[in-house]
């Protein structure tokens, strides 16, 4: 039986939860939207098609389109290593691969720099090559590799454990080798984990901050990522550019959210 | 295709799944792997299919080799337990997968396809997704998928393990219908005696990691090689060194001749059976089974005192000291059941 009370404290529960995610997450972005076209759409649009604002646009999705599918074959590959293929080193590969969780962007960014800098183990070399990584887009791309590595891998594993390996044996039983196996079943079996990993791994370096500030030098027009460009319009007290592209960012990695939902409901229909 | 297996063992880990185990199916029986959960009676089907890999020992399909080669070499259609359906591919597309990897034409892949659907009566639900299907018809929808690509031999690891009671009895006898109709020659794992006596001609009794005995049903059943096989194969009771089947015990009210006293504990009715239950004078539990009308002519109650007198009764001569001529010199795991002795009521 409901009782009045049991009524009250659900009701009690949800006004906090709403009232805790109003507070946290939906003020401050309500607040950027309003602040960006509070004096119309000309000044925030003016920021972001100044001609640093849409190089840094374009940097930005150079540098999605680079990391995050070199993450997603590398997630997918080392999920399958983990599940599929049980070894002692195992358990350290997966150690490994939290280290971009754990460890701030900053730290990331920094140890970057050591690596591939003039006084680094691989920057005087490289720099022989003709390959300039810091202060460019190679390092750039290499920061938010590293710090949107775990999110495939961490959202596949668990999907292919939940599978199992039956429907793979039974392929194989019906004369499919591993590599029609994979296409054929499991990357089926698994792609919602994927593409949710894809839609995480795709907000993340979107939105890469510290890893990208050290390594990339926010040059203007050349290092800035959107970023990087909205940190720089805010410091120049420039706010409506800075919200201008801050809204850019946002919906950008919705529509990615946007684009995996609608593409799922689509095939559950 | 006769399916031979030599001398095969298979350890995981401290696990001996397999122990020098052989068996010989002839071409196109339907042979049942019976024993308990962890009896390697499933390991040694995914080693004929090749899902698993010998430590040593041979498998041979239609005396070829193929302990080497890969599973999607072999030919074998595998059933699983719990169906493997693809689940993203709609039934057409799961029967039909078999013949997509080995290139058919699209319109030889349909005609196959509704073929076989047909054979499984699951002709009106080629737009189905497994997940809109009951068990049952998911299995049949596997064996379909198995069967799609003609193999050489069909194998079915406890096919119908996962399905109620009712379900399960039809598969049986409709497996039984269709292997009459292919004549592919048919291994399939269960823990369930009936099911195995139900539906195969040659059984093979195994228990940890060993071929207790091999035969047909009534071979098993009549003459059990040793104390294991008596007791799975069947219900038992034990009389000291002694086992009598329930329904050899003969149960009168006066005492006589090689007659024993016991108490009744417990009448359960099964439907025509009655299970009747007894406490012997040394606190020993047995039981008898009866029918409905010898039950009503003797009028037994619980708590009333009687005689039971044990029809056949049998004795093993044990694995560490056997007697008897015979007994001696058969080794565990060959076929036949002349070690042991037969003791024929008065």
């Amino acid at each position: 039986m409901r009782t009045a009370n049991s009524d009250a404290s659900r009701w009690g529960l949800r006004v906090l939860g709403l009232g805790y995610l109003t507070l946290l997450l939906l003020a401050p972005l309500a607040m950027i939207f309003y602040k960006t076209f509070e004096h119309g759409l000309a000044p925030p649009i003016d920021a972001i098609t100044s001609p640093d604002g849409l190089h840094a646009l374009k940097l930005t999705l150079i540098t999605v389109a680079i990391a995050v599918p070199l993450n997603t074959v590398f997630g997918i590959g080392c999920a399958l290593l983990l599940v599929r293929h049980r070894r002692k080193g195992n358990a350290v590969i997966d150690a490994v691969i939290n280290l971009p969780f754990a460890i701030s962007p900053i730290v990331i960014g920094l140890s970057l720099f050591l690596l591939y800098g003039t006084g680094g183990w691989l920057g005087p070399t490289l720099a022989e090559a003709g390959i300039k990584v810091l202060f460019s887009v190679p390092g750039i791309v290499l920061a938010c590799i590293f710090v949107s590595l775990p999110f495939v891998v961490r959202e596949t594993v668990p999907v292919l454990q939940e599978i199992g390996t039956d429907q793979e044996q039974a392929a194989s039983t019906l004369g499919a080798n591993a590599w029609q196996t994979f296409w054929r079943i499991t990357l089926p079996a698994i792609r919602w984990g994927v593409a949710y990993g894809v839609v995480l791994t795709t907000a993340r370096v979107l939105g890469e901050f510290g890893a990208v500030t050290i390594v990339s030098g926010s040059i203007s027009g050349q290092t800035q990522t959107l970023p990087l460009f909205v940190e720089k319009q805010f410091a120049n007290f420039n706010l409506p550019g800075a919200y201008g592209a801050s809204i850019v960012l946002a919906i950008l990695a919705l529509s990615t959210l946007l684009a995996m939902n609608l593409l799922k409901r689509k095939e559950d229909a | 295709m006769g399916i031979t297996v030599e001398g095969a063992s298979k350890r995981f880990g401290d696990f001996q799944a397999l122990q020098d185990v052989s068996i010989d199916v002839p071409n196109g029986s339907l042979t049942a792997l019976l024993g308990p959960s962890g009896s390697g009676k499933s390991t040694l089907l995914r080693t004929i299919a090749g899902l698993e890999t010998l430590d040593s020992g041979r498998v041979l399909i239609d005396d070829e080799d193929v302990s080497s080669k890969p599973v999607q070499k072999r030919e074998v259609g595998f059933v699983f337990q719990h169906y493997a359906a693809f689940k993203h591919m709609t039934v057409y597309e799961n029967v039909g997968f078999g013949l997509k990897i080995r290139k058919w034409r699209k319109p030889q892949i349909q005609e196959r396809v509704h073929e076989l659907l047909r054979l499984v009566q699951l002709d009106g639900l080629a737009e189905r997704y497994p997940s809109q299907l009951s068990g049952g018809q998911r299995q049949r929808m596997a064996l379909a998928r198995a069967l799609a690509v003609q193999p050489q031999v069909l194998l079915l690891d406890e096919p119908f393990g996962a399905l109620d009671a009712r379900v399960r009895k039809d598969l049986r006898a409709w497996l039984r219908r269709l292997h009459d109709e292919m004549h592919v020659t048919t291994i399939f794992v269960t823990h369930d005696q009936e099911e195995a006596m139900d539906v195969a001609g040659q059984l093979v009794v195994m228990n940890e990691g060993r071929v207790e005995q091999s035969g047909t049903a009534d071979d098993l059943y009549d003459h059990p090689a040793n104390e294991f096989v008596m007791s799975f194969v069947g219900e038992v009771n034990r009389l000291g060194e002694h086992f009598v089947r329930p329904h050899d015990m003969e149960v009168v009210l006066d005492p006589g001749e090689r007659t024993e006293e016991a108490m009744v504990r417990r009448i359960v009715a099964l439907g025509f059976e009655i299970r009747v239950e007894f406490v012997l004078g040394d606190g020993t539990e047995v039981w008898a089974q009866l029918t409905r009308a010898e039950l009503q002519k003797l009028e037994l109650r619980e708590g009333q005192i009687v005689h039971l007198r044990p029809g056949q009764i049998k004795s093993f001569s044990g694995d560490s000291s056997p007697s008897g001529d015979r007994g001696a010199s058969t080794p565990r795991g060959k076929q036949g059941g002349d070690d042991a002795e037969v003791t024929a009521a008065a």
